[in-house]
């Protein structure tokens, strides 16, 4: 039997989707409290209670975890769970009683809970090998790598602030990882290598050109085939044009690797919303494990957690300390890359004599 | 025991922080294509490459977007994944789920594809991560006919609205972040499945300042919570806090960034005309004070990721608005800004970069709104100024 496709119906109505005591207490939220690491709960004006239970998650999953997971929201929750934005499973429940065994059997299927309040939640993180035909870097390994160093943050709350990290693998950044506590950027250092041999046939070589916002791609003309060439000065790898034309390929194993970014937040918490900036600008692609970014990652987050006060978001931290004894505490390396060249870079530019030695 | 053929992935099932690695194998198990992405990623991370071919187009009939056309580059060597497309599907607001549903959407991609998802994408779809071209559509059939699910955006369009869980489950919330991420869902359709746009166009909706889904980062439009009145205070709470322990003084007033606030020890006074809504007291004593009861949201406007001109935040266009069905007024100002950007947007310029090219203040004045010093964090200190009248003696 053919089933006949519906179009433009959206997506289902989430009042379909919403336990009783969330339908009973839509808007009345009063207020809530974390009780421990991985468990809050919100009290109703109605004085009605529901208790979430956040649970760790690799994103990345097979319908075999999924259903494990609607067995628990079954046995539990009342056959219904929410996931969070930065891919946590939450868990809603109506009856304190069954957090313990509920935490019990997440447990057991290798799903420790946490990243409530102070500490870090699971990272954002893009496609890399997986799936992505631009990634410099893979995503989901790194990100394993880096959350099992981390681990003790996730479950536990004793940073000054929540940290937030995030993984792109590529600066198409379709995970926008660009206001992020720690940023851990794939990155190309390579300009293009052009396939002048088919480009004509598979890129519309205008559209190229018009791609590349230093404008470093000119036409040109080899062995009689249309193409085009890269001015390599002004290439900074950002991979536009492999966007429009796949006969330029910026992936290279010996020069893609991961740079480092930090401080920024979205969060208008005491301080505006601000961007995250280059602490390391590459660090070498070593799979499986990463070693050197963890070791970067694990070394940003130690040294926040011995300096910054109390509710100092990383950003916030530097900012008070200021860069150089930020580049002193962690030891990082300051090069003449972590200085801006692009657009309205003299406005990073330390434009006072208020220096701390 | 045979030698396991993935030997680095398998370094990355050890450790306490759960598996991607594990997941690929459990569907492996009864996948071809899933034991295939297994073997296509020890290869990438033996090349310390990624091994998928650019781009593809593969669809729906009657859609432009919501697939992803995926092929490998060594089909020979990994003929599971020579077609490995994925299908982005519409999450529901705030992504609460039934189990129901959630098994549904299992059982469909079981037939039709790896069964391997991402929960959820970045934009915030339900990712279906890997199909044939032949499946696609019977997919489809299933998820839109049998499900009651339909298909997220991709390429030049509405991209798939996203909110953060709001009114639902969050006490913060200054407006129904669900109902309207529903709405503007349901009232753009035809612009979320047919890519007519320039480039990508990304609603968020936060129902506070905390902006839990990021969307002053990440939202061509940003609707961000807020409330115009009084903070709401409970002075026997903010004692509970006090006796409890909390360093009012030190944890709260200090921190406040327009030291709108003052404690004496027992009572808390805020200056709330000095009050910036940065939700950092009402965040450490939830119990105790609560956003105003006048409430609506800050439309912000031009925030991206770095792809083409550089990555932007986004900047305030309308103050305060009061949100509630049919939310006219606010589609009223998306419809003209979607009128001027398709007039004079350039091909892949995503609306912020437009404002950066035209200047904020002919934007303002083409879509008719008028300027405020709300929108800006100071007024131009360079005397260049484009002044559009002079006058003439008669």
């Amino acid at each position: 039997m053919t089933v006949e496709a519906k179009r433009d119906i959206g997506p289902p109505h989430y009042e379909k989707f919403l336990p009783p005591v969330v339908k009973d207490n839509y808007g009345k939220w009063k207020y809530h409290e974390i009780l421990r690491p991985g468990v809050m709960v919100h009290v109703s004006e109605t004085g009605a209670e529901i208790y979430t239970v956040r649970s760790s998650s690799p994103k990345l999953l097979s319908i075999v975890t999924i259903r494990n997971i609607c067995d628990l929201a079954d046995k539990y929750c009342d056959g219904y769970l929410r996931f969070t934005s930065r891919n946590n499973i939450e868990f809603l429940l109506a009856n304190k009683a069954n957090i313990d065994p509920l935490v019990k059997d997440l447990a057991a299927m290798g799903l420790p809970i946490g990243g409530i309040g102070n500490a870090i939640s699971n990272m954002i993180h893009t496609q890399g090998w997986v799936h992505c035909h631009s990634a410099a870097t893979d995503a989901s390994g790194v990100v394993k790598a880096v959350m099992d160093e981390l681990f003790e943050h996730f479950v536990d709350r004793k940073l000054p602030n929540k940290v937030r990290v995030a993984l792109a693998c590529c600066l198409n950044m379709c995970g926008a990882v660009h206001c992020s506590d720690i940023a851990i950027l794939g990155v190309h250092r390579r300009p293009p290598k052009i396939d002048h041999e088919n480009l004509a046939n598979i890129c519309e070589i205008p559209t190229t050109l018009a791609a590349c916002p230093t404008s470093a791609i000119r036409t040109t003309t080899i062995e009689g085939k249309r193409s085009v060439e890269v001015d390599e000065d002004n290439c900074m790898y950002c991979g536009n044009c492999f966007t429009v034309c796949p006969a330029m390929t910026l992936a290279d194993p010996l020069n893609d690797g991961i740079a480092i970014w930090v401080g920024g937040k979205v969060s208008n918490a005491r301080s505006e919303p601000m961007f995250s900036k280059l602490v390391i600008p590459w660090l070498p692609n070593n799979p499986p494990r990463w070693p050197e970014v963890v070791e970067a990652v694990k070394k940003i987050v130690e040294v926040y957690s011995q300096n910054a006060q109390k509710y100092e978001r990383v950003g916030e931290w530097v900012n008070r300390i200021g860069w150089p004894r930020f580049f002193e505490l962690t030891g990082f390396e300051f090069t003449k890359y972590h200085i801006d060249d692009y657009k309205y870079a003299g406005l990073t530019y330390k434009r006072s004599a208020q220096l701390k030695f | 025991m045979a030698e396991s053929e993935t030997p680095m992935l398998d370094e990355l099932e050890k450790g306490p922080w759960p598996s991607f690695v594990t997941e690929i194998k459990k569907a492996a198990e009864t996948n071809d294509a899933a034991k295939d992405l297994l073997k296509q990623q020890e290869q990438a991370y033996k090349e310390k490459r990624g091994l998928w071919k650019h781009g593809g187009i593969v669809g729906i009939v009657g859609y432009g977007g919501g697939v992803i056309g995926r092929y490998h580059q060594r089909p020979e060597d990994f003929p599971g994944v020579q077609s490995f497309h994925t299908v982005r599907v519409n999450q529901p607001s705030g992504w609460f789920y039934s189990t129901e549903a959630l098994r549904q959407i299992c059982d469909i991609w079981e037939k039709y594809g790896s069964g391997l998802t991402n929960l959820h994408g970045s934009t915030g779809d339900i990712i279906l991560l890997g199909t044939t071209t032949k499946n696609i559509q019977p997919l489809f059939n299933e998820l839109s006919g049998e499900a009651g699910f339909d298909l997220g955006g991709s390429g030049s369009d509405m991209r798939t609205p996203s909110c953060c869980v709001g009114p639902a489950r969050c006490e913060f919330a200054c407006y129904d972040t669900l109902a309207l991420c529903y709405d503007l869902t349901m009232s753009y359709q035809d612009e979320l499945h047919r890519p007519f746009f320039n480039y990508k166009w990304k609603f968020k909706m936060a129902g506070c300042p905390n902006d839990c889904v990021a969307s002053i980062a990440r939202a061509d439009m940003s609707i961000i919570g807020t409330w115009r009145d009084d903070i709401q205070v409970d002075p026997d709470a903010v004692k509970e806090y006090a006796e409890a322990g909390l360093d009012i003084a030190s944890d709260v007033v200090r921190r406040c960034p327009t030291n709108c606030m003052q404690w004496d020890g027992k009572e808390l006074a805020i200056d709330n005309r000095e009050c910036n809504r940065c939700m950092h007291c009402i965040n450490v004593m939830p119990k105790a004070l609560r956003p105003g009861k006048d409430r609506g949201a800050t439309i912000l406007i031009g925030s991206k990721a770095p792809i083409v001109e550089g990555a932007q935040l986004s900047s305030v266009l309308v103050p305060f608005m009061k949100l509630s069905p049919p939310y006219q007024e606010l589609k009223d100002l998306v419809e003209k800004i979607w009128d001027f950007w398709g007039e004079n947007g350039k091909a892949r310029e995503r609306v912020g970069e437009l404002i950066q090219r035209v200047g904020l203040g002919n934007f303002l004045e083409e879509i008719e709104v008028e300027p405020s010093p709300y929108m800006i964090s100071q007024p131009r200190d360079n005397p260049y100024i484009f002044y559009e009248e002079y006058y003439e003696e008669d």
